[in-house]
């Protein structure tokens, strides 16, 4: 069965392929479910193949797939190969199984739109590229995914491309990730310099031969590739793009900037780890740069009005979140909330707009209110996708995920009580955020007429999403009660399991407990300050209006951008419109111009001329012909 | 026989050319400008004729008939192409001809 590997990322192209070439001769339904189908299969393969993997005995902890060879100059020959083993194996189930639910939402979700084909054709060329991505057995094609990514998300945040703010937001997408792509590709030049291949396999084998812990190339090469991470997973300082890709349709927003795509900068630090540790300070930075950034898109959440927008800031602090577990060399952790985030997002973003389709395409929530009524369904998937992301204790897999990582950040060995305290803050500020989201949205009295609910296409992913949101924590549990460790066990073979502080064994229930209680008071403030005291909300606010401001726009990272980064370009674009090395090529053209006007001018059409001209001509050769004699 | 001093007949026949070639320059009268044509014509003649007897030779006469005959065909022609301009125009200035088309 493992040599079928090659059908997962196949499927969704030949999905693609059908749906680009036939386009828009085919009627919706068949277009729905050639794209919906392909990911299913797709999905079912990935079943299959991981039954197969995991039961085969002996047991195996990897399985290449060599399809062709590639590219062949010299010594540098990447071939179109395939390599699964536990961490891809995760990637890949989770890619195609919520894909595939978020297909099924999309074939309602867009039935009315008129590019119902393209947006199919588009996020299965996606889910191939992600899938690509993953499976990747070097880093060329690993790149090659990763572009494939990052093209499919500019198609799809653009998708409504009438609309000029929405192809101004895939543009700006595109760019922000392209300054983290361009780090990323020097990186890899500079590992294929080093090791004269790129096969991942081959460069962790060596990586530890070749450079003593510590040493500047590992440092330089981890800090380039983490550059690439950080634009595509929307880390600090690349972040900015993000939040305004919530232009493009919910399920796009569902699985390529919340449940997949923006975590491929998560998958590639786990991947190429064993270059991280090499480089202790390049890990350091990467659970700073977590830790500031799960701070900073948290208190930007907390004041938005746009439904969409505060998935977004909330998807950039997850994943600051993630970024934190894999600093303090947590892998499985961050791996564990990877899982966990995508389903609970993807079903945070599939209500969301649900309740905007119902509402008219209404995304301001302070219009929303009073839909618990009204959309019953989506108000009980929305409650437990939003406790899964306060991580309300005990029932919620949200808990599991993030417990883990907040005990981690402590009690590891690279851990640090100020990672801890800001992971904490952190949680404190996503249960604020959430319910106040949740209480705004579907609490309080109603503001706009609901359309038509919501049918089985929508309801159903959303049901099965928020059953995975409850106990897909389940699969790994805290010492302090339980203790199972199914998913790191698994890993274990890819990602080492981390090491932890002497001392800490006895504070983990407490730790446990105060994450509890601080996600429980954050429901409580949130409670307080939108449902039994919305004046003193809004008095805050009032109070607080710069600082409101300033976290509206997301620090205001916007604007310093533009100021030293925007405003210069196109000040020295203005300045060079006029080109000085195209000067030359104006000088030949006037010059044949000028000419050509002199010419014109001798052909009046005038008789008298033309004999003059003749009479000149005459003179002039006989001058010189007495001359030259 | 007194013979003619060339020098003499030469400046003649250029003096006469000159007097056709500014006929031909500034009238704008398109049969003023065929005669002036035809007193450069008759210019050149002269100037073979005075070289042929310098020499003693028939050619500057033998010359001086083709040109003569040139000279009745090429008045043919332009007379008639004159009449033509006449009929399109109505006028008999050259520079009224000043276009291609039409």
């Amino acid at each position: 069965m493992k040599d079928l590997l090659w059908l997962i990322p196949a499927l969704p192209f030949m999905g693609a392929f059908i749906l680009v070439l036939a386009g828009s001769k085919l009627p919706r339904a068949v277009a729905a479910w050639i794209g919906a189908g392909s990911v299913g299969v797709s999905a079912l393969v990935t079943v299959l193949v991981g039954i197969d993997f995991l039961s085969s005995s002996p047991a195996i902890y990897s399985y290449q797939q060599l399809l062709w060879a590639w590219i062949s100059v010299g010594n540098f020959t990447p071939n179109f190969a395939l390599h699964l083993d536990a961490l891809s194996l995760v990637f890949t189930f989770v890619i195609t199984f919520v894909g595939f639910l978020i297909h099924i939402y999309s074939a309602e979700f867009m039935a009315e739109d008129e590019g119902f084909t393209r947006f199919f054709a588009y996020l299965n060329l996606f889910v191939c590229s992600m899938l690509i991505l993953v499976l990747a057995d070097n880093l060329v094609l690993l790149y090659l995914g990763w572009e494939g990514v990052g093209l499919c998300s500019y198609l799809l945040i653009g998708f409504w491309y009438k609309e000029e703010k929405n192809g101004y937001a895939a543009r700006k997408a595109f760019i922000v990730t392209r300054v983290g792509d361009t780090a990323m590709a020097i990186g890899l030049l500079m590992l294929f310099q080093t090791f004269n291949t790129l096969n991942i396999q081959a460069i962790t084998a060596q990586a530890p031969l070749v450079w003593i812990s510590g040493s500047e190339a590992a440092l330089t090469i981890a800090l380039l590739l983490l550059g690439g991470a950080v634009g595509k997973s929307a880390q600090l300082p690349l972040q900015t793009w993000l939040p305004d890709a919530m232009a493009g349709p919910s399920p796009v927003s569902a699985l390529i900037h919340a449940a997949t795509m923006v975590t491929a900068g998560v998958y590639l630090i786990a991947r190429t780890h064993v270059i991280f540790e090499l480089a202790p300070t390049a890990l350091l930075i990467v659970g700073i740069i977590g830790a500031t950034t799960l701070l900073l898109a948290g208190f930007a959440a907390l004041t938005q009005s746009d439904l969409k927008r505060v998935l977004a800031y909330s998807t950039i602090s997850q994943i600051g979140y993630m970024f934190l577990a894999l600093g303090v060399g947590a892998w499985s952790a961050a791996i564990f909330h990877f899982m966990i985030h995508a389903f609970f997002k993807a079903l945070l973003f599939l209500a969301a707009g649900a309740v905007i389709m119902a509402l008219h395409h209404e995304h301001d929530m302070f219009k929303m209110g009073g839909l618990r009524k009204k959309l019953p369904v989506i108000y009980w998937t929305f409650l437990i996708g939003c406790s899964s992301l306060a991580a309300l204790p005990l029932i919620t897999a949200g808990f599991y995920s993030k417990d883990q990582i907040l005990w981690l950040t402590w009690a590891g060995e690279k851990g640090d009580d100020w990672f801890f305290f800001a992971a904490l803050a952190g949680a404190f500020v996503t249960s604020i955020y959430t319910f106040r989201m949740l209480f705004i949205t579907f609490f309080g009295s109603e503001q706009t007429h609901v359309g038509r609910p919501p049918g089985k296409l929508i309801t159903i992913p959303l049901i099965v999403l928020a059953v995975l949101s409850l106990i897909g924590g389940f699969i790994e549990l805290p010492h302090t009660f339980g203790h199972l460790t199914l998913l790191s066990d698994f890993l274990n073979p890819v990602l080492p399991s981390i090491s932890l502080r002497h001392d800490a064994e006895n504070m983990e229930g407490i730790m446990q407990a105060v994450a509890a209680a601080v996600a429980m008071l954050g429901v409580y403030v949130a409670y307080f300050f939108y449902l039994k005291k919305p004046e003193l909300a809004e008095r805050i606010k009032d109070y607080g209006k710069g600082l409101h401001q300033f976290w509206f726009n997301g620090w205001g990272f916007d604007a310093l951008y533009d100021a030293i980064l925007v405003k210069p370009f196109v000040f020295l674009a203005n300045v060079n419109k006029k080109d000085v090395v195209d000067k030359m090529y104006m000088g030949i053209v006037s010059t044949t111009d000028e000419f050509h006007r002199l010419f014109a001018f001798t052909q009046s059409g005038i008789l008298r001329w033309y004999i003059m001209g003749i009479v000149i001509g005459g003179i002039l050769i006989l001058t010189l012909g007495l001359m030259i004699r | 026989m007194n013979s003619i001093i060339i020098s003499h007949g030469l400046l003649l026949a250029g003096i006469l050319f000159m007097l056709g070639l500014i006929g031909v320059l500034i009238r704008r009268n398109i049969i003023f400008m065929l005669l002036s044509v035809e007193i450069m014509l008759n210019a050149a003649g002269l100037a073979f004729i005075v070289a042929g007897s310098k020499w003693a030779q028939p050619d500057g006469q033998v010359m001086f008939i083709f040109i003569l005959t040139m000279a009745a065909a090429e008045v043919s022609v332009g007379l008639a192409l004159i009449l033509q301009i006449h009929h399109q125009f109505k006028t008999l200035d050259s520079d009224a001809a000043n276009k291609m088309k039409g």
